[in-house]
């Protein structure tokens, strides 16, 4: 064996020791992550705390709290928008609304929230089509506590407002963006309506069960991260998380194609990766819209 | 003749033009996959790979997350995500920040190739105007694997060939209109 190939055959040992580590110690499981994402972020914090190697990583996981939350954040990739790819949710509002509006009651879950971005936009786009706080509850769920914290708080930079603003429109928005926000001279604190109808919780897609019947899932940008025997896993949680035609909304470079749940959902977008669970033969007749 | 397995291209500014003279020369039954990063604005469609599908005998197509990479394809990273390989030689995507003020980053592919296929990687860098392609070169010839850049004089813009030729001791210079048939030759084990 060439000498690189040992130290990145020892390397990756002391990865998987350090993965095994954190989940004993503190529950995190990041054992099934994509290895090659999971491996930068890890030699990027390595290389910013001047560690030699991951053995030394794995000692400050288990000594060092603050060294363990900045690698959790480090680990998560929260990169989100208000209303990311517009044209996403303009198909929301026309194909999967008018389903969901059939219901007496909707429960939405957004799986791997972030800092809340995509939780309000929904929040938004439900009250702009009529969706009253009787007849909703939405879920916003992340592994990550300082991320929920944030997503509660609803604050955001002022920069990025012009960005939103502009996704807003494009998709479909029909009032003006900015009745949704209160501008101070750093930030916005993002308002919407349906607000009080949110739930943010910790729960961890990787070692968490099913909680609830859901109407709809969004998550975005998440399953990348995750290698198959993972992605098959989370996808069976929101299989059997989803009523008889719930929907299931994935990020635009995700699809169901390469995982064991390809042919129990119908395409209802297939550029915007929006499914539909199928209905079994014996749950045709009774709840067909 | 070593037996290469898969092949990486970094290429930016000047690339639409210089993949259409390259790829056209790779033959249809290439032994290996071929993963591309051409620097592109987020929100470009899929233009590029319509245009070279129509002059290739290679496949070509959008890298998908989780897709294996077979023999005889070249995969384009989708504009705005990562493109990396994992250990199984399955494609993966991610929206981690940009490096080197992008997204997708050649360095990061080259990076991730260069630990699975080690002596087994081909990694080329061609015409562009930044210096990401560089660090990951280096990366690959680390790690084992052949380097090849672009002769500067026949790059649209130099500065990429310039940086990565500054960055690494690279075993072929190649110009522009012999360097498909060069990694064709290449790939062939010929």
């Amino acid at each position: 064996m060439s000498d690189i190939a040992e130290r990145l055959e020892n390397e990756r040992i002391e990865i998987q020791l350090l993965l095994e580590g954190l989940f004993l110690k503190y529950g995190h499981d990041f054992r099934d992550y994509a290895g090659a994402h999971l491996k930068r972020r890890m030699e990027y914090r390595k290389l910013a705390e001047g560690l030699d190697n991951y053995a030394e990583m794995l000692h400050k996981i288990l000594y060092d709290q603050a060294f363990l939350q900045q690698l959790l954040l480090d680990l998560s990739i929260n990169i989100t928008e208000m209303f990311r790819d517009p044209w996403v949710y303009a198909k929301i509002r026309k194909a999967v609304v008018p389903h969901l509006k059939t219901y007496p009651f909707i429960r939405s879950w957004h799986a791997g929230c972030s800092t809340g971005q995509e939780v309000y936009s929904m929040c938004i786009l439900f009250h702009e089509e009529e969706v009253s706080g009787k007849r909703i509850q939405i879920y916003a769920t992340d592994f990550n506590d300082l991320v929920l914290d944030k997503a509660r708080q609803a604050i955001f930079p002022i920069e990025v407002v012009k960005e939103y603003t502009a996704n807003y429109q494009k998709a479909g928005g029909l009032s003006s963006f900015a009745e949704y926000y209160t501008a101070d001279y750093e930030s916005v604190k993002i308002n919407p309506p349906l607000r009080d109808r949110v739930l943010f919780s910790a729960h961890n897609l990787a070692t968490d069960g099913v909680f609830a019947e859901m109407n709809i899932i969004f998550c975005r940008n998440v399953l990348i991260y995750f290698n198959k025997e993972l992605q098959n896993k989370v996808m069976k949680l929101f299989y059997d998380s989803l009523c008889p035609g719930g929907f299931l909304c994935l990020g635009p470079k995700e699809s169901l194609r390469f995982t064991d749940y390809a042919d129990k959902f119908d395409i209802v977008g297939e550029k915007e990766r929006i499914y539909r669970k199928k209905r079994g033969l014996h749950q045709g007749l009774s709840n067909e819209q | 003749m070593a037996n290469y397995r898969a092949m990486v291209i970094g290429v930016s500014a000047g690339g639409f033009k210089a993949l259409s003279v390259v790829l056209p020369q790779l033959q249809r039954e290439l032994p290996l996959p071929v993963l591309i990063v051409q620097h592109l604005s987020p929100v470009s469609d899929t233009y590029l790979v319509d245009h070279l599908r129509q002059r290739c005998a290679v496949k070509v197509k959008l890298a998908e997350d989780k897709e294996p990479a077979e023999a005889g394809v070249v995969y384009l990273a989708p504009p705005d995500y990562h493109l990396l390989i994992e250990a199984d030689y399955s494609l993966a995507l991610s929206l981690e920040n940009r490096v080197n003020y992008s997204r997708p980053s050649i360095d990061v592919l080259f990076a991730s190739a260069a630990e699975v296929f080690l002596e087994g990687l081909i990694g080329v860098v061609m015409t562009g105007a930044n210096a990401d392609g560089a660090e990951g070169l280096a990366r690959i010839q680390e790690c084992g694997g052949l380097t090849v850049v672009q002769a500067p004089e026949t790059a649209e813009v130099n500065i990429m060939p310039l940086a990565a030729l500054e960055a690494v001791a690279v075993d072929h210079i190649v110009p522009l209109d012999r360097l498909g048939r060069f990694l064709n030759m290449l790939a062939m084990g010929q």
